[in-house]
């Protein structure tokens, strides 16, 4: 079998191969010319071969012309006596078979094209075996689905060597249908256990590909419209699991609880976390279930209790769970770098809900407001001016610690009584000390923060200063609101006149540098 | 009707004396007259007007009125002739006869005067005799005498004479007599005062004449004396050189003459200021702007915007490129707009030479292409350009005191260089124009610039010297960011731009935000992407220490230093240190953060983490006990040592410097020894600046806690004796300044604020104007329902006028048709009477004859 070079002969040569093994049985021999394409090296050959295939085998499914039932081997098949169209749609079946395992192989190719190609190519054959299935239903109105055919595909995705984020993308789009899905969610799980079973590294590669898959699984909130099936079904039938909405959690809960099991690592853990209180707690069958890993996560420290925070709110909120020492911990969170992280707006969120109980004990809330204030000295403008309202917060809700600024007649200390690194707040003697660290903020460069700073200088307004639009301000809308504010005056002016680059004698910049 | 007209007779009866007396109502009426209105009851408040009227006494008025007027119409009805009685004082009753009489007189006498006045050439009034102004014979007595015409005046004085006093017709003839030769007919006497009045009317214009005459010589006189005054003052210099002899006699003269000559000229001027009252008001000056900076710093607005008046005496603004120097450019460009960048013939002149070779020169030029009144102008400006061009250095010496070593370059500049720029249109213009220059050319030209383009010489160079501004900040940024940074040029640049600033701090404010904005955009899409950013070039630094020299720092809000500001902080916060040059950036930052907040004393938190990180990538050991580092510097990483140096040797002969802040540009591959030299540099700098800190937050009340960490880190650095001495000193420095500040933990206590006082309904209090249905209504309603209520009292008033006037002339004239009856009735009468005395008569004649 001879082909003609380039892809503009490869495909008619393809093309008048499918059409002969299409047109009678006796030319089947071709299969393999077309399967032998389809290992070649040459991108754009392969890709014609990819097509040739999913004409081929579309067709031949179509027709029936493909062995239902449990495949037997092909050895025992043709040393056996059968009759010779049984022979050929076992042998047809199992050469279906070398195909798919070949896309499979083909969704790890370098170039994104044939990866792309392979996996439609997959999922078009999948919806074609579904709506001709390959096994014999059991009873009437038995459920298929090419489960084996699709686990091929979930583990290419999954590869261990490779990125697929942009792949998963594209498959995204085939989780819009609840049966795709429904079978994505059980193929994941298994894939994921088997990858993970002995096997004492896994690569990040792995977990990466893992987690774009599961958490581009999102579940409907309600059961009424899960009625988009890829595969095309005479009927539905309730019997059915992937009809019920309760499977599909139960599947998606097993697929999560099976992931993280492991010990992610932390950034993964980080993505985890970052999703968990909107797109896996309320899908989950059983949340409390998610509490193993979530005190787990909180018990890391830094960053990553900080996004466990929200996991864990959520599981105290709703479903009652008991967590000892959480505002201890909670207290211990409290370290210089929470202003400057990236989650600091939904640690204070939350953090504002936590403490928003007005049956907290004074101690509490006051060793709270004094760490806070005590962190404030090293925090950047666009967290004071987050912060301090906060701290102000704290003070309006507690009357009883109104006593941090304003202490009548109260005796002049030597040192401030507050204990920076005692990790119980009960016993950091906050309730004795005053806020001089707000003193001192009012001296700030800012005068945003100053002002900010200056309002515990008069006795503190009743209603409380919703934080909420401070929370995501950020140093550049600060300045951009700073350029953007007009003064009253026209600009006022430097009387001194410059000399210099580097200005006076006296100014650090001419002491400690030199032009040259 | 007979009884109203029976009481209006009583009425008139009754008026008659009381019109006769003065009209007014009497201040004791009689009882009879007074008519009560009794009221029911008595309401607190109403003024009652009415209470009290007299009907008998009104009414006997409104009949008097309209027999005067009504009466008078009616019977004038038909008659087209009117008589006016003219008689000034005729129907005034209040005048007697005798003053009557002198009024009348007054006033034809007015009347005659004003007659006469349309003639009088003089403007003020005046007394005449015979139409001639007595005041004017007096003068004219004097003015005859000066002017020797005697013999008229006998003549005149006779005729006069006999005019005043011959009067009548004995003294007609004899006149007649004496000018029969003259004149053969014998004038009337009023012919003969015509003529006298014309003849001295003539005489008088004469004298007008005469008088315009002597004014004009004078004037004339003073002009010839001007023109000789100036031929005085120059001549005297040829007879000086010419004769010996006379030398001195005319030298005092002309000194004198001089003297005299510059005295008339000179204007009266203020007093020149001594040295001392010149440095008070200098201190004074200082002190206002110091004051009112402070007043920024609290951040306390006053309500009242105030204008700043920051023109400093040595501001260039102020009449200093007025000067000769510049008008001449200004004229020559206007002569020739078209030819770029010719250098001006006499610049290489020297300037202390003959005006009348440069005058020439200047004129030749300027002839080919101006009038002459422009060439005047040239030639003039071009001789006082020599005496300017000194003062001109002094003035500018302030600005230029730190390039006084390149004087003489620069003096060699000036004579190359064109005089006149165009200002730029474009950056890429004013780059041609500078680059490749050296430094004195460039600031040359950029002052040339300037001055071509004062706001006060066109309407245009506004905008156009605004524009340069943002263009020289652009060029500055594109010094920073050469390799290697040409910083000297920027140094001297940053004067020009405080010149600049000073003149436009509204255009350059915004030139300064818009060059920080770009700078922000830049550094927040890096830290949107990747979280951080890594430290802008030099220009940005470069942008922020200028911004740092035009606008004063320590305002609570500036609108460029603000953000500015905030600039800084995203500079230590966001921008993780990475390599050496990294190190140097950082703390340049620092200082400038510290030079902003040098005099507001304002708390940085920003600075004191940064402070931390570069102390900890200088710390030998791994993390300790007491601080915690605080992003962008991280506990573990490759940079963590970045600052620590282990060579012995290097530490040995390491020798304190200046970091340079071209290091912080480009950062050419240093030796081994250098670059360790260069890290125990920027720890010194590091530990300066902490001390600084130190003694800037000392007074602050979380003092400890804010430096604890820095304590803890500083501890260890202690710890270890590898350091060279000076910093081992430098941080014991430190750590014992940190020791000395005083703890002050006094308890916070709120400010007392006043207690508010409790919510109290205040009754809503309404004005009432009048009671009645016309309350509670707008002011316009109620005034419209006034006007509506007097409208109907008017018009029913009127009604009832006219209504009297009816019945008045109804009255009239049924008394007019009785009168008319009963004479009717009368001469019938008389008639019978007289028929019938006549039938009598006839009828006894008949009786008599029957009897006869």
């Amino acid at each position: 079998m001879e082909l003609e070079a380039g892809p503009e002969g490869a495909r008619r040569a393809l093309g008048r191969l499918v059409e002969a093994v299409l047109a009678s049985r006796g030319e089947a021999n071709a299969v393999f010319d077309i399967l032998a394409v389809l290992q070649s090296e040459d991108q754009e050959e392969i890709q014609e071969a990819v097509h040739a295939c999913s004409r081929l085998f579309g067709a031949l499914l179509a027709r029936g012309e493909l062995f239902v039932g449990q495949l037997p081997s092909e050895e025992m098949v043709m040393a056996g006596s059968q009759g010779a169209t049984r022979k050929y749609k076992v042998w047809m079946r199992h050469r279906y078979h070398s195909c798919c395992n070949r896309l499979g192989e083909l969704l790890a190719y370098p170039s994104f094209q044939v990866k792309e190609l392979a996996l439609s190519t997959l999922m078009k054959l999948v919806q074609l075996e579904g709506a001709h299935p390959l096994e014999k239903p059991k009873w009437e109105g038995n459920y298929l689905f090419p489960r084996q055919l699709f686990k091929l595909v979930v583990e290419g995705l999954l590869s261990l060597e490779e990125d697929h984020s942009l792949l998963l993308s594209q498959f995204r789009e085939y989780l819009e249908h609840d049966d795709i899905r429904y079978h994505t969610m059980q193929a994941a799980s298994d894939t994921v256990a088997r990858v993970t079973d002995g096997r004492p590294e896994v690569p990040l590669t792995f977990w990466n590909n893992a987690f774009t898959l599961l958490s581009s699984v999102s579940l409907p909130r309600q059961e009424s419209d899960l009625s988009s099936f890829y595969i095309k079904h005479a009927g539905l039938s309730d019997k059915w699991k992937v009809v019920h909405l309760k499977e599909h959690r139960k599947a998606f809960q097993v697929m999560w609880l099976g992931f993280l099991k492991h010990q992610l690592p932390l950034r993964i853990c980080k993505k985890v976390l970052v999703i968990m209180h909107d797109s896996i707690l309320p899908h989950l069958a059983q949340p409390t279930l998610m509490i193993d890993f979530l005190t787990r996560a909180y018990d890391i420290g830094g960053a990553i209790s900080l996004l466990a925070l929200n996991g864990l709110f959520i599981l105290i909120h709703k479903h009652n769970l008991e967590y000892p020492d959480f505002y201890r911990k909670l207290y211990s969170l409290l370290d210089p770098s929470v202003f400057h992280v990236k989650y600091r707006a939904r640690f204070f969120h939350l953090a504002d809900l936590f403490l928003s109980s007005s049956h907290l004990p004074a101690y509490l809330v006051a060793a709270f407001a004094k760490r806070l204030a005590r962190l404030a000295l090293t925090a950047p403008p666009e967290a004071l001016l987050m912060v301090l309202p906060f701290i102000c917060n704290l003070l309006r809700r507690h009357p009883a610690c109104r006593v941090l600024v304003h202490r009548p007649r109260g005796p002049e200390l030597d040192a401030d009584p507050y204990d920076p690194e005692e990790e119980d707040p009960a016993q950091s003697r906050a309730l004795e000390s005053s806020l001089w660290e707000l003193q001192a903020l009012q001296q700030h460069y800012h005068p945003e923060v100053s002002k900010a700073a200056s309002v515990i200088n008069q006795a503190l307004s009743v209603p409380e200063a919703s934080i909420a639009p401070l929370l995501e301000l950020t140093a550049f809308e600060i300045f951009e609101r700073d350029l953007k504010k007009k003064g009253p005056e026209s600009v006022p002016l430097e009387f001194i006149p410059a000399q210099g680059l580097l200005g006076r004698r006296d100014d650090l910049c001419a002491q400690h540098f030199t032009l040259s | 009707m007979g009884k109203a007209r029976s009481a209006g007779a009583r009425g008139k009866a009754l008026g008659a004396p009381a019109g006769a007396r003065s009209g007014r109502a009497r201040p004791n009426p009689n009882p009879f007259e007074v008519k009560v209105n009794r009221q029911k009851f008595q309401v607190l408040g109403r003024k009652t007007r009415h209470d009290v009227g007299m009907p008998g006494v009104s009414r006997a008025r409104a009949l008097q009125k309209r027999t005067q007027t009504l009466l008078k119409e009616y019977k004038e009805r038909d008659k087209s002739n009117v008589f006016t009685d003219k008689r000034f004082g005729e129907y005034d009753s209040n005048l007697s006869p005798e003053e009557k009489m002198l009024k009348r007189f007054a006033l034809e006498q007015q009347r005659q005067h004003e007659k006469k006045s349309i003639y009088n050439l003089n403007e003020d009034e005046e007394l005449t005799h015979y139409g001639q102004s007595l005041a004017d014979i007096e003068k004219h007595n004097d003015i005859v005498d000066s002017d020797s015409d005697a013999e008229d005046r006998g003549v005149l004085s006779a005729e006069l004479t006999a005019a005043h006093f011959g009067g009548g017709g004995g003294l007609l003839p004899k006149k007649a007599q004496q000018q029969g030769q003259e004149a053969e007919k014998p004038k009337s006497r009023r012919e003969l005062i015509e003529e006298l009045i014309a003849r001295s009317k003539q005489e008088k214009r004469e004298r007008q004449a005469q008088r315009e005459d002597a004014l004009e010589l004078t004037e004339k006189l003073d002009q010839d004396w001007k023109e000789i005054q100036t031929l005085l003052a120059l001549r005297t210099a040829k007879p000086e050189s010419g004769r010996e002899q006379e030398k001195r006699r005319p030298d005092t003269y002309d000194i004198m003459v001089r003297e005299l000559g510059f005295e008339m000229k000179a204007q009266p001027s203020n007093r020149l200021k001594t040295e001392e009252e010149l440095a008070k008001e200098e201190q004074e000056r200082l002190k206002r702007l110091e004051a009112e900076r402070r007043r920024r710093m609290l951040g306390k607005e006053d309500g009242v915007p105030r204008r700043p008046e920051h023109t400093s005496a040595d501001d260039l603004s102020d009449g200093f490129v007025l000067d000769k120097d510049d008008r001449r450019t200004l004229s020559y460009k206007d002569g020739r707009m078209h030819v770029e960048d010719e250098p001006r013939p006499e610049a290489s002149d020297d300037e202390s030479g003959d005006g009348g070779g440069e005058g020439s020169s200047a004129g030749g030029s300027e002839e080919s292409d101006g009038p002459d009144s422009h060439s005047d102008l040239g030639s003039d400006a071009g001789s006082d350009a020599g005496h300017e061009r000194p003062a001109e250095e002094q003035r500018l010496t302030p600005v230029k005191r730190s390039s006084t070593g390149g004087q003489d370059v620069q003096e060699a500049a000036r004579a190359e260089l064109p005089y006149t720029f165009a200002a730029p249109e474009s950056y890429k213009e004013l780059k041609s124009l500078l680059s490749g220059k050296p430094v004195e050319e460039q600031l040359l030209v950029v002052e040339r610039i300037q001055k071509c383009n004062h706001p006060s010489l066109a309407v245009g160079n506004k905008a156009k010297l605004e524009k340069l501004f943002g263009f020289l900040l652009e060029y500055v940024g594109d010094l920073a960011t050469k390799d290697p940074p040409d910083l000297g040029v920027i140094d001297k640049l940053v004067v020009q731009l405080y010149n600049l600033c000073q003149m436009f701090p509204e255009s350059a404010s915004y030139s300064m935000k818009f060059v920080l904005r770009d700078a922000m955009h830049e550094m927040e899409g890096m830290v949107e992407t990747t979280g951080r950013a890594a430290f802008p070039g030099l220009d940005v630094l470069v942008y922020l220490k200028v911004a740092g020299l035009l606008f004063p720092t320590s305002d609570f809000w500036h609108p460029v230093v603000t953000p500015a500001l905030l600039c800084l902080s995203q500079l230590l916060t966001k921008c993780p240190v990475l390599s050496l040059p990294d190190v140097v950036k950082g703390l340049f930052v620092c200082c400038l953060f510290l030079d902003y907040v040098s005099l507001s004393q304002r708390f940085i938190p920003e600075l004191l983490n940064f402070l931390l990180g570069i102390l900890y990538i200088a710390a030998p050991g791994r993390p300790g006990q007491g601080y915690s580092l605080v992003p962008p510097f991280r506990a573990l990483g490759k940079n963590a040592g970045l600052l620590w140096v282990s060579d012995a040797e290097d530490v040995a002969t390491w020798q304190r410097r200046s970091l340079s802040l071209r290091w912080a540009g480009s950062w050419k591959a240093q030796t081994r020894t250098e670059a360790n030299h260069t890290r125990l540099s920027c720890l010194a700098v590091c530990l300066a600046l902490v001390k600084r800190c130190v003694l800037l937050y000392g007074a602050l009340p979380a003092f400890h806690d804010i430096v604890r960490p820095l304590k803890a880190l500083l501890a260890q650095h202690l710890a270890d004796c590898s350091r060279p001495l000076e910093i081992q000193e430098l941080t014991r420095g430190v750590l014992t300044d940190m020791e000395k500040q005083p703890t002050r933990c006094r308890p916070l206590v709120c400010e007392k604020s006043k207690p508010v006082p409790l919510k109290l309904f205040t009754p809503r209090l309404v004005r009432v104007l009048e009671f009645g249905r016309k309350q509670g209504s707008s002011r316009e309603e109620q005034e419209r329902r006034r006007l509506i209520h007097k409208h109907k009292r008017e018009f029913k008033g009127a009604v009832r006028e006219i209504r009297r006037d009816n019945q008045f002339l109804a009255r009239m004239q049924l008394a007019e048709i009785r009168e008319r009856d009963a004479e009717r009735k009368r001469k019938v009468k008389q008639l019978f009477n007289s028929l019938a005395t006549q039938e009598g008569e006839w009828k006894a004649l008949k009786r008599k004859k029957f009897q006869k």
